[in-house]
């Protein structure tokens, strides 16, 4: 599952990286968003999008997105 | 007056706020976050510290337990509840108060005295329809240390509209007292209801004259007194 | 499965320690052994270049309730309580990882505290970095103080004060040294030493991996040279929500008594933890290694043994107790596992299942170690560097907020805000409001004040009176706040002492430390030594880190360090006799050199007593130790903190023989920038200096008179944050 911060919400660490980017010679990245990944084998698939809006992500503020493998 | 004080594995804040809510009135005791049942407690405070190490997001995991099952019911009921700091951050995950907390606009955590301004803390009566303006209800500053790395509240604009007609912002920060970058300068925020209030701020480390201030009395203060009316 | 003899050197073992090892043992050892003598055997665990030294250090006392050879030393605070402190390093894990360093280290010192019995209730740290121009000191800063900041607020332990300096010499190794101070029963306070045979020996807390394995031995014995990043070993992570239920987990266990003794796993794990509570009780202990929750499975026993993961705790436990003790375990949700039993066979014997790995005499393995003679030779000159940053002929003015920009100078609360002060509702003095930490005590119905100090550019200069200095320091910082001296922790970091000039330094610097807690009465109750500390250009500046803890009897009457109203006067008290020897103004000329005037003790002593009493009686309304950059600074600060400027004339110091720069920016001991009643400070045997009041900073000083404007050396003092992040002001 990855997790990050819903577009438009102040994402500090994002800006954070953003604004390092340039002296590192890394020119024309932007909208650079920090999120987190959770990693876990489940039996059934079907309940990770509940998982994930009831903790692993805060719709509030976040979007998520699972990944299956 | 018989206040719970809710203890996680990591609170931090659990020993002060059982001696502010003793010196705001009456007596307290710590409630282990097992505890399903708060008994003949009359209110509830969730105190400040790193749930669960904070870990996932600040308040995501404490919401969980069997004790916060039980403040749901007391909630529901009209008991008073007051959340601060990672109280404040259980409650909003729980959806009890409105709004996230997330990390200061500094990236950095700060331990500072701040001034507050009460607008609607829990003892001002709730205005249905927002028919009262915030502003007039403003009550004198109050000087509190704040101390936290998630502490910007975070709302939809159009929530953060509702909050204001309702009377559900409770407490702002002092202008250039905002050191987090809240939205509107908001510090803590109360339910529609008016019995449930989380302010980021720390109410029971104010308490003390030696310790820097006694303004925090008035936020425990402001939780009884929306008992002694309920 | 013995191993050749190669082998040792790379563990950090001379030739002659591992035949010394093989004469002991009556066999050469296996992996297992070595290992853990190796580690058992590493100057951090032995001690071996400095024991013999540290035997001058005095450290009985009327009100010492705990002394050295405790994981805490503690002191008696009335009504049957006590105060828990220490002061330890971990400079070498922050020069690698400066996050998990010091947040390691702050957790390391944390346990240190609550195995004895004692409920933390205060941290200090002491920081040392290169010059903030520099990128990496300016990583490692950020490192260290967000690390710091994360450890202890996380665990709700507030951090009260601290210090902060930044000379070139520390570049390459950086200094982090966390004090932890605790309040504890005196009754119910646990020592380490194990005892009863066939009691049960209990690992709590966090599972074991491989984190920092060498580490105690190759980390804190080897000198690191251009191109060793890498060989740097993994550092540990530290995780406080872990401790924070280990903590309270262990503080219930101890009240409820159900634990014989108690002993955290700090450098060298399991190897000394076990190996030092054998030898303290004079007992022998089997560890199973098999019964050790492992978080990588695959962990062969020498690596369970030396293996430096964070949040561990040992207990030994009557047979008969343990379940109960594993049952507060499993409320704390904190692991445990009965990993062995205390014996009668002096022996430290390691199993897997039924099989022996490992069997050591614990004498052999704890106290076997050869305790080294220094070869001290005294430099003839200044060996450190200099590099001037005022140009020639700079006006006063200029001077002095070049000084108070400096940032060993400037106020550090880009730094303090970061930590959480106010967590326990004791903290009555926070950071930079007073010269010393306040906590009020109800327990006890009075409070302690708690100082740390250590210049090292100063003790470079001369080793033995810089080493007096930073006592004196502590001492005067305590009585600025009106408390006297209970008793003294230390900490001290060092270059190499198998080199003369280092081996010098250290000779120096504890005869002096010895000195100095001799004529002020103050027991040292605990200590650490970090030796080895050298980067490529050399080692660093020799810094003993003092930290002392003292009692008031009541909170309500403590000086802060701020001026409180206009037309209060200001007075100096005390034999202050500043030179720019070792000055931050010398340090910015580039003028550093040998030699410091050797300072007087018992008259310092005796300045302190007054301060301190007029102090308790509500006497002044402000006190503050002259310091780093002089009375200018001192000055320029207690103005600072209260909005208010101050008018003054130096002549009385001129008057004892200083010329105007020695007045305004000379360093030494002994000096107090007191104000209140004229009268009041007169009768206290006050120089008269002149008056708070005003929106500038005056000071009269023949030529080199003084006028700045408040909010100019607000700016410069107040530089840090933009230093700290870009290394500009």
């Amino acid at each position: 599952m990855l997790i990050r911060p819903k577009e438009g919400i102040l994402d500090p660490q994002g800006k954070a990286v953003e604004r390092a980017l340039p002296a590192l010679g890394f020119e024309g990245i932007e909208h650079v968003h920090v999120g987190r990944m959770v990693e876990l084998e489940a039996e059934d698939p079907e309940r990770l999008a509940e998982l994930c809006e009831k903790l692993l992500a805060n719709p509030l503020i976040e979007d998520y997105e699972i990944q299956t493998f | 007056m018989k206040w719970a004080v809710l203890q996680f594995p990591g609170s931090c804040d659990e020993r002060d706020a059982l001696q502010a809510c003793t010196l705001a009135s009456g007596e307290a005791r710590l409630i282990w976050h097992e505890e399903r049942d708060l008994g003949d407690v009359e209110a509830v405070v969730i105190p400040g510290g790193f749930s669960y190490g904070d870990y996932l997001r600040a308040g995501a995991i404490a919401r969980f337990s069997p004790a916060m099952e039980a403040v749901a019911e007391f909630a529901a009921a009209g008991g008073p509840v007051l959340g601060i700091c990672n109280g404040f951050q259980v409650l909003c995950e729980a959806g009890l108060l409105p709004g996230a907390l997330l990390l200061n606009e500094s990236m950095r955590f700060v331990c500072r005295q701040v001034d507050l301004v009460p607008i609607a803390p829990l003892d001002a009566l709730s205005t249905p329809g927002g028919a009262q303006s915030n502003e007039r209800r403003e009550g004198r500053r109050l000087s509190i240390p704040a101390k936290h790395g998630e502490g910007r509240y975070y709302a939809p604009e159009d929530m953060l509209d509702a909050l204001e007609v309702n009377g559900q912002v409770a407490y702002r920060y002092a202008s250039d007292h905002n050191f987090n970058g809240s939205a509107r300068g908001i510090a803590g925020v109360r339910n529609e209801a008016g019995n449930v209030v989380g302010l980021m701020p720390h109410p029971e480390h104010a308490v003390d004259p030696l310790t820097g201030s006694t303004d925090g009395l008035r936020v425990f203060e402001a939780v009884a007194a929306a008992r002694a009316r309920a | 499965m013995t191993v050749g003899t190669a082998k040792h050197r790379e563990l950090g073992l001379t030739d002659s320690e591992f035949e010394l090892i093989v004469e002991k043992m009556g066999r050469e050892p296996n992996v297992v052994e070595l290992a853990m003598f190796s580690l058992l055997w590493s100057e951090h665990c032995a001690y071996k270049h400095s024991r013999k030294l540290l035997r001058q250090l005095p450290t009985e006392g009327e009100r010492v309730v705990m002394g050295p050879g405790e994981n805490a030393g503690a002191v008696d605070v009335g009504n049957g309580y006590a105060v828990a402190f220490k002061v330890e390093s971990h400079n070498h894990p922050s020069a690698v990882e400066p996050f998990q360093g010091a947040a390691t280290g702050v957790g390391g010192i944390l346990r240190d505290v609550f195995a004895i019995g004692a409920r933390p209730i205060a941290i200090l740290d002491s920081l040392r970095f290169g010059e903030l121009d520099s990128i990496r000191s300016r990583h490692l800063l950020d490192g260290a103080v967000r690390g710091i900041g994360h450890y202890g607020n996380s665990i709700g332990v507030p951090n009260v004060g601290g210090e902060i300096y930044f000379e070139e010499p520390y570049e390459h190794n950086c200094l982090v040294n966390a004090m932890c101070l605790g309040l504890a029963k005196t009754k119910d306070m646990v020592r380490a030493a194990a005892a009863g045979i066939g009691n049960t020996v209990v690992l709590m807390g966090a599972s074991t991996g491989r984190d920092g394995i060498g580490g105690a031995s190759v980390l804190a014995s080897a000198e690191l040279g251009d191109g060793d990043e890498a060989k740097r070993p993994t550092v540990q992570i530290g995780d406080p929500f872990e401790e924070s239920k280990v903590l309270e987990c262990c503080l219930e266990l101890l009240e409820k008594g159900l634990l014989v003794s108690l002993q955290d796993l700090g450098a060298a794990g399991l190897t000394s933890s076990a190996g030092e509570m054998a030898a303290a009780g004079g007992v022998g202990i089997d560890i199973d290694v098999a019964r050790v929750p492992l978080r990588e499975a695959d962990m062969e026993p020498f690596e369970i043994m030396v293996s430096e993961s964070q949040e561990r705790m040992l207990a030994v436990v009557e047979p008969a107790r343990v379940p109960e003790v594993l049952a507060v375990c499993e409320k704390w949700q904190t692991g445990s596992a009965e990993i062995g039993v205390v014996t009668d066979s002096g022996q430290v014997r390691i199993l897997r299942g039924g099989e022996v790995v490992g069997q050591m005499p614990v004498e052999a393995l704890v106290d076997g170690c050869p305790l080294y003679d220094l070869e001290p030779a005294e430099p003839a000159g200044w060996i450190y560097g200099n590099r001037a940053t005022l140009a020639a002929g700079t006006s006063a003015e200029n001077e002095l907020l070049a000084l108070l920009a400096a940032p060993s100078v400037a106020s550090k609360r880009w730094a303090f805000e970061q930590y959480d002060s106010v967590v326990g509702s004791r903290t009555v003095r926070r950071p930079e409001s007073a010269d010393a930490a306040v906590l009020q005590l109800p327990e006890s119905g009075n409070a302690i004040a708690v100082s740390i100090d250590g210049n090292g550019r100063r003790v470079a200069c001369d080793p033995y009176a810089g080493t007096i200095e930073a006592v004196l320091e502590c001492a005067q910082n305590l009585a600025c706040v009106g408390a006297e001296p209970l008793g003294l922790t230390n900490c001290l970091n060092f270059g190499n002492p198998e080199k003369p000039a280092t081996a010098w330094q250290l000779d120096q610097s504890v005869s002096a430390l010895a000195e100095a807690c001799r004529a002020l009465g103050v027991p040292v109750v605990g200590g650490n030594v970090s030796l080895y500390n050298e980067g490529p250009e050399g080692p660093i500046y020799p810094t003993p880190v003092v930290g002392m803890v003292g009692e008031l009897p009541d909170p309500a009457q403590v000086a802060g360090s701020a001026f409180v109203a206009a037309g209060d006067a200001i007075a100096l008290i005390g034999p202050f006799a500043p030179t720019l020897a070792g000055s931050e103004l010398a340090k910015q000329r580039g003028e550093l050199d040998k030699g410091l005037p050797q300072p007087d003790i018992i008259a310092v002593a005796a300045a302190c007593t007054i301060v301190r009493d007029a102090v308790r009686a509500g006497g002044l309304a402000s006190a503050h130790d002259v310091s780093d950059g002089g009375l200018a600074c001192a000055l320029a600060e207690s103005s600072i903190g209260a909005g208010i400027g101050c008018r003054v004339d130096l002549q009385p110091l001129r008057d004892r023989g200083c010329l105007p720069e020695q007045a305004l920016f000379g360093e030494g001991s002994g000096g107090f920038l007191v104000s209140g009643e004229r009268g009041v400070l007169e009768a206290l045997g006050g120089v008269f200096l002149g008056e708070v009041g005003g929106t500038a900073i005056e000071i009269a000083a023949g030529d080199r008179s003084i006028v700045v404007g408040l909010g100019t050396a607000e700016s410069a003092w107040c530089s840090l944050p933009a230093q700290a992040e870009h290394g500009g002001t």
